[in-house]
């Protein structure tokens, strides 16, 4: 590579990492609590404590839970139930209309064997206030997308990173850390080290996030793009003043693709769903099927199965994004390799910075006076 | 002038480029299944992870 290309692909990394460094920093330190945040908000709440049942009595159906929360929320419609996915629990959404703003709408958790409520999980405290620094800095889309962006530089940073790191390995064997040398050569031998061996981890945690910042983006292309076009039949239909039995929607939708578990209905009139239909939607049993939801359209009125089709590529990205962002996927040694990479990245970030500082009084890479040992040099055509 | 030789790119990159596969590797077993894909999976990242304290040890000794 000539002297020349290096120097780009050295201001290249060093412009992306000045502007994004602050944001993944905060990013990757309150990343840090969110790895083990179901280990930490059972430490905080405690077990969830659920209704004994009494011996031989039969389990209470969907509906018998629907009742439970609408004689908690009178004068309000049913609008989602979702699955718990550890404990016998569902979670009912209810609001004044089916098209409710989030203030409007209540929540509520209940047992299901027994349709009693049960304590709803926590969205006050300080997991919560991490997890929304976190998303969008308490900016809303705004905060989210541009978080995304920072993300999307990191990635530049991380690729031009590994192009200068070529020259600066020219002399130097794979992992060699310069620890006698001054503070400077052992800090970049460490940022160059860690850099190179977490790369496809923080490429792959970076862009999964920055997918994850067009969540909403994405899901209200798939409404215009794939939920129009499998409800256009029904379009105009009033909301059906009595609705088909809502455990039997959901058999129907299970029984139409085995080995799967309802994720969630979101009931007639909902934004993810049509005025005339429950939309089940199912997950799979493997960790990757699980995120890859597949919605079935039950006819509200007659209860038969109207159409259920697999997600776009899009949102099968978008699904997937989410269990590689997170690290939930393998159990608590993969979160503890989580946090350590994610130390990793604070150390990578941490002394890039340091080396930005310490450089300044040195001269720029490429140029006839650079620091041989120091600063990457241009190679023979490569 | 006698100059130690310089290392080549496929020199330079082999063990990230290795690295890199074992990380991948780690990353999708775990999604793909549980038990034994777990395990491939922690071994996956805990390889890279590995090579950081093995890199510093060994410069100490």
């Amino acid at each position: 590579m000539s002297s020349g290309a290096v120097k780009a692909w050295y201001l290249v990394h060093k412009w992306t990492s000045l502007v994004c460094t602050v944001f993944l920093l905060m990013l990757c330190i309150t990343g840090l609590p969110l790895i083990f945040h179901e280990e930490i908000d059972h430490l905080l709440e405690g077990e969830r404590p659920l209704p004994a049942m009494e011996a031989g009595a039969p389990s209470k159906t969907l509906e018998d839970a629907l009742d439970t929360a609408l004689a908690r929320f009178p004068g309000t419609i049913p609008l989602f139930m979702s699955f718990d996915e550890d404990q016998p629990v569902v979670n009912v959404t209810t609001g004044p209309r089916p098209r409710s703003t989030v203030e409007e709408m209540n929540f509520i958790s209940i047992h299901r064997p027994t349709a009693e409520p049960v304590r709803t999980p926590d969205d006050e405290g300080v997991m919560h206030f991490i997890l929304q620094l976190h998303t969008d800095m308490f900016l809303g889309l705004g905060g989210e997308l541009f978080l995304g962006f920072m993300g999307f530089l990191f990635f530049v940073a991380i690729v031009s990173g590994v192009v200068v790191y070529a020259p600066f390995m020219r002399k130097l064997r794979f992992g060699t850390v310069r620890v006698s040398r001054n503070s400077r050569a052992k800090w970049l031998d460490t940022h160059n080290l860690l850099g190179i061996v977490t790369l496809m981890w923080a490429s792959v945690v970076g862009l999964t996030g920055v997918v994850n910042t067009l969540s909403t983006p994405l899901v209200d292309l798939w409404r215009a793009d794939q939920l129009s076009e499998m409800v256009a039949p029904y379009e105009g239909k009033p909301v059906p003043t009595a609705f088909s039995s809502l455990d039997g929607a959901v058999a129907t939708a299970m029984a139409a693709a085995p080995g799967t578990t309802p994720q969630f209905v979101a009931f007639p009139g909902v934004r993810f769903s049509s005025n005339h239909h429950y939309a089940v939607w199912l997950r799979g049993a493997t960790p990757a099927t699980k995120q890859l939801h597949t919605p079935a359209l039950i006819d509200a009125e007659t209860g038969a199965l109207t159409e259920m089709r697999s997600m776009p590529w899009y949102m099968t990205t978008l699904r997937l994004s989410q269990p590689l962002h997170f690290g939930d996927y393998g159990g608590l040694p993969m979160k503890i390799l989580w946090a350590l990479f994610d130390i990793a990245a604070i150390v990578i970030l941490g002394s890039g910075l340091y080396l930005w500082f310490a450089r300044r009084s040195l001269p720029a890479p490429g140029t006839r006076h650079a620091h041989e040992e120091l600063l990457p040099q241009a190679g023979p055509a490569e | 002038m006698t100059r130690r030789r310089h290392f080549t790119l496929g020199e330079i990159f082999a063990v990230p480029l290795l690295l890199a596969v074992v990380t991948i590797v780690g990353l999708v077993a775990a999604l793909l299944g549980d038990g034994w894909l777990d395990a491939l999976s922690w071994t996956g990242l805990a390889i890279p992870a590995l090579v950081i304290p093995w890199a510093f040890l060994r410069r100490q000794a």
